[in-house]
């Protein structure tokens, strides 16, 4: 017990020594939960949109008036021929051009139909598709503005918004942040921090030594399990003081979920270390194999459900998509243990797993 | 001259006898090419909705049946409690909610106006958004029917419609693919260009081998140049293999010209490689230094406008993305490959890179110090 409280504290001089790899392990989750959620956003906004206006009528001004007092447009430009179109979306910028037919309101007053045309730069399929509706409801709008007249037989909605009434878009990027941060810390950092012993041959000197190699592994893991629960902790107070995400479940809950996770990424980094013989074959298995996964298939940047098939079985694999699932439960939803058991369980097989291959794996001796 | 030939020859020996690079150089185009694009499809589809139906009337089914028939919603469940409905969305079995209350139908043909209520899991804010949207467009759609059916139309429209047609322009499909791939192209090259340049120096930092560079009469431009020039020849390499993946797998082929492409790459990994190597000098194990270009990647490829647009982003973080090489080069890669964008549409974008580029690799012949 003495032996292994000694290593705990080497490898904590280790880590604590390297003060500019720390400061990144700590800054790492702020800059990340900052830029989730100050900056990315889905929402489509201020988009520069250009105008085309052959009419120049009062019915095409009073939509242009309408369209650029929204805050979804920016009209950027007004163009005078259709061969500025083309030069305008080559630019760059320009994401739709409006286009007024020449006698736009002539041939609504007497034919009573009359058309808009919309291009937009489908670069961005998103984008253009959400422009164009959004424009389509402006248009409508001002058409139902100037007919008052009641019509029979409205069906009305009304449209509530569960959990998350403001939309905000942190509300799935915090989980998924703390599944990418906690198996960056866990996993990378511990496979490395074992491979270099390796690598540099001091693992050969600590194997000779009447030391239990187990004990060895065991103090290398426990600084990066401290650090990474700082770190749940850290980005858990920015996302409730400065994001204004709730914690809606209980606490104690969440933070023994996020442990469990922490041990599953630590074992898996244990499992790479056992695999890998160089520091740079351990980063290329952990960003490869662990974080591409957990960024592409936790389900917080891209929709799981839009997945080809065997990519979505695939999935079923990564823990992280099973943390994202539980973390948002919990904390978003406000759910309990009842509704996040499977879940928990699945992390506890994979976890339970992951360490009796990586310790059956660990070679007491070198070649 | 004679110098930097050599010290050429050493870094392509060494690169090419570590196998980990170069499956690094390999693997990395294939795999992210070939997983991610499936992966990132961000279309809104297959929106799992749940009807709580309480009237159960002729018009009622009807809206349902019209529902279901949608592509953008799957009918997960049609029951008649909302509580029970609440449970699935709190399972994450089901994104929305459509609650038809009791004598909907009556009401609406008695009083001319009725209800009916959505409840959207709004976790995920734009896919709720979107697929609000998307049932409200529905139901008025079926409104219009409904009216039509019930009142006797003119067959000239009474009032004055606008219409509106919409037309998609470079990418009639809405393939969203065409959208990623040249876009993970950048991340693809900035990785090889910015991790591989970093790890090379601190690998000979810590492996004791700078001493002996050290020592000889090599200059600091010189071993600065030995170093850039494989990884930038590779860097060009791998985008080479991207382009002609991206061209089988997805049948993406450059609108705009190649040479506009590769010239403006180069110009590129001259910037990325400063990078790289400015985050070598200042690091003393590969393990540092892997993590320093980690987490400038990350901001980089995060602010780069590779997955959200960049105009939807608060003013501070606009500024930031100026300041963002990979913004430039996502930009240029969208508008050559999509657009046909020519050398004289990106001059802005040309003039950017080249002062990144300059900065860059000055400071890192700067701060390379050849003593310890």
């Amino acid at each position: 017990m003495k032996q292994l409280l000694f290593f705990i504290k080497k490898e904590f001089f280790h880590v604590l020594r390297d003060s500019r790899t720390l400061v990144i392990l700590f800054g790492m989750p702020i800059a990340q939960v900052v830029i989730f959620g100050f900056a990315l956003t889905n929402e489509v906004k201020n988009s520069s949109i250009a105008i085309l206006d052959q009419a120049n009528d009062q019915t095409s001004s009073a939509i242009i008036d309408e369209i650029s007092a929204s805050r979804y447009f920016d009209v950027t430009s007004y163009l005078k021929t259709n061969a500025e179109i083309e030069q305008v979306f080559r630019k760059g910028k320009t994401r739709m051009v409006i286009v007024f037919p020449p006698q736009f309101e002539y041939e609504l007053n007497h034919t009573n139909s009359a058309t808009i045309q919309m291009i937009a730069d489908a670069t961005d399929p998103n984008i253009a598709n959400t422009l164009v509706s959004y424009a389509s409801v402006i248009v409508m709008d001002y058409q139902s503005q100037q007919t008052l007249q009641t019509l029979p037989l409205s069906i009305k909605t009304e449209t509530k918004m569960l959990y998350n009434p403001q939309l905000k878009g942190s509300y799935s990027f915090v989980p998924g942040v703390m599944a990418m941060v906690l198996m960056l810390v866990g996993a990378m950092m511990t496979s490395i921090s074992i491979v270099r012993e390796k690598e540099i041959g001091t693992m050969e000197v600590i194997l000779v030594s009447p030391i239990v190699p187990m004990r060895v592994i065991v103090a290398k893991m426990i600084p990066y399990l401290l650090l990474s629960m700082v770190n749940v902790v850290s980005i858990l107070l920015i996302s409730y003081y400065a994001l204004d995400v709730p914690i809606a479940g209980n606490l104690f809950l969440l933070l023994a979920e996020c442990f469990l996770f922490t041990l599953t990424a630590l074992a898996l980094g244990l499992f790479i270390s056992s695999v890998a013989e160089t520091q740079q074959t351990a980063m290329l298995i952990s960003l490869m194999g662990l974080f591409l996964p957990t960024v592409m298939f936790s389900g917080f940047m891209f929709p799981i459900e839009n997945m080809p098939i065997p990519l979505q079985v695939l999935s079923n694999l990564i823990p992280a998509k099973w943390f994202f699932y539980i973390v948002k439960d919990v904390m978003i939803m406000g759910n309990g243990f009842k509704q996040v058991w499977q879940e928990t369980l699945i992390l506890t097989i994979m976890l339970v797993v992951l360490l009796t291959i990586s310790i059956k794996k660990f070679k007491v001796r070198l070649e | 001259m004679r110098t930097l030939r050599i010290l050429l020859e050493k870094e392509f020996r060494q690169i090419f006898r570590d196998p980990a690079i170069l499956r690094l150089i390999f693997m990395m185009p294939m795999v992210q090419l070939l997983i991610l694009p499936l992966a990132a499809d961000y279309e809104v589809k297959n929106v799992k909705i749940a009807v709580v139906d309480q009237d159960r009337s002729t018009y009622a089914r009807q809206l349902v049946e019209k529902i279901s028939a949608s592509e953008y919603f799957d009918l997960v469940d049609y029951g008649n409690s909302y509580s029970q409905s609440l449970e699935l969305v709190e399972e994450d079995k089901v994104d929305l909610i459509l609650n038809i209350p009791l004598q909907f139908e009556s009401v609406l043909v008695r009083e001319n106006e009725s209800t009916v209520f959505i409840a959207v899991n709004a976790i995920n804010g734009a896919k709720a958004n979107l697929g609000s949207v998307y049932l409200r467009n529905i139901i008025a759609d079926f409104n219009r029917e409904i009216r039509l059916d019930w009142i006797q139309t003119p067959r000239i429209n009474p009032q004055p419609i606008i219409q509106v047609s919409s037309l998609n322009w470079y990418n009639p499909l809405l393939n969203y693919q065409y959208f990623m791939v040249p876009g993970i192209l950048v991340i693809l090259v900035t990785m090889v260009g910015a991790f591989l340049s970093a790890l090379n120096i601190v690998k000979e930092k810590e492996i004791g081998t700078i001493e002996q560079i050290n020592v000889t009469p090599i200059r600091k431009h010189q071993f600065i140049l030995g170093k850039l020039i494989p990884f930038w020849i590779l860097g060009l390499f791998v985008l080479a293999i991207g382009m002609t993946l991206s061209w089988l797998v997805y049948d993406i082929v450059p609108v705009g010209s190649l040479a506009t492409i590769f010239a403006f790459a180069a110009l590129y990994l001259l910037a990325v490689l400063g990078l790289g190597l400015l985050v070598s000098t200042i690091s003393q194990t590969q393990q540092q230094a892997m993590l320093i270009s980690f987490f400038f990647m990350m901001i980089f490829i995060l602010l780069g406008g590779l997955y959200t647009a960049i105009e939807s982003m608060p003013m501070w973080a606009q500024w930031v993305t100026k300041f963002n090489p990979v913004t430039y080069f996502i930009e240029v890669m969208r508008m050559v490959v999509l657009k046909g964008s020519t050398l004289f549409d990106i001059r802005y974008h040309i003039f950017a890179v080249t002062i990144f580029a300059i900065v860059l690799n000055s400071l890192a012949v700067f701060n390379y110090k050849k003593r310890s």
